[in-house]
């Protein structure tokens, strides 16, 4: 089965997401977070913060706007009802806070075949409105072979 | 923590509508996670958890011992089988080694009914001064 490795580089538009302290909350209960910073605005005011602050993996939301139109884009050709996600890396710099907007770019990093399946790796990267990098991520997703 | 250290285990049960209420947060409503004749009608057992519901449990499970947000600086996780609802995953992990500049690499996997899903993790944990 051939996979489109010309696409390995395509970048595709920047999305921007702006954080909200309900939207943080709301991620933070449906995962089981009971840390205070994530739902109490007195509480993270109080170490420091702006208001809420977002648990590390909420970068799979704010993602969601540039990651999502990458991984269905017709040139680099997923078939879904064959993609699993094989795996995940997220590398965090300064942290996200309700109030934040965040502006992620992602690209195809590589597309590979390994034992007749392919593998699509896409890198986003997500900077904070003062031009901070607050999350780089790898999505690695194989798509099984027909 | 010193190398050999173990991470408090972290342990949680997904009630059965956990992956509806996931999806609304993250914004992923794929519907083998939320719907149980579509799972079954693509050779699935039924609904699975998504897998970034759990990587963000191994994630929790480092902030926790870490001290909180700021603590992780990096995780990685292969996805390996699949997680259900209504069944208890924990989340084990060990100190590899202590790097000079306070960072911590910490090595976890997540387990359910026996199953390894999420194996050989690595993150870099910012252990407080």
């Amino acid at each position: 089965m051939a996979f489109n490795t010309g696409v390995i580089g395509k970048t595709f538009a920047p999305a921007t997401y702006a954080v909200g302290r309900e939207k943080i909350r709301e991620y933070a209960h449906a995962v089981g977070e009971t840390e205070p910073l994530y739902l109490d605005v007195a509480a993270a005011r109080e170490a420091g913060y702006a208001d809420v602050v977002a648990p590390p993996m909420f970068a799979v939301v704010y993602c969601t706007a540039s990651i999502w139109p990458a991984l269905f884009d017709e040139e680099v050709g997923i078939d879904f009802a064959r993609m699993v996600h094989g795996g995940q890396e997220f590398e965090w710099g300064p942290v996200v806070v309700a109030g934040d907007e965040i502006t992620t770019t992602t690209s195809v990093k590589d597309v590979s075949e390994r034992r007749g399946n392919g593998v699509f790796v896409f890198e986003s990267m997500s900077v904070n409105e003062r031009g901070e990098t607050v999350c780089t991520g790898l999505w690695s997703n194989i798509v099984r072979a027909a | 923590m010193q190398p050999g250290d173990e991470l408090p285990p972290l342990s949680v049960t997904p009630d059965t509508y956990l992956t509806v209420r996931y999806a609304g947060a993250s914004g992923d409503f794929n519907p083998i996670h939320i719907d149980e004749q579509f799972a079954r009608q693509v050779g699935l057992p039924g609904r699975i958890l998504h897998g970034l519901y759990t990587m963000a449990q191994v994630a929790r499970a480092h902030t926790e011992a870490g001290g909180g947000p700021e603590s992780l600086k990096r995780l990685s996780v292969q996805f390996r089988g699949m997680g259900v609802p209504e069944v208890q995953l924990t989340v084990t992990g060990t100190v590899r080694e202590v790097r000079d500049d306070g960072v911590a690499i910490v090595e976890s996997d997540c387990e359910q009914d026996g199953k390894l899903i999420i194996r050989s993790a690595e993150a870099e944990l910012r252990l407080a001064p």
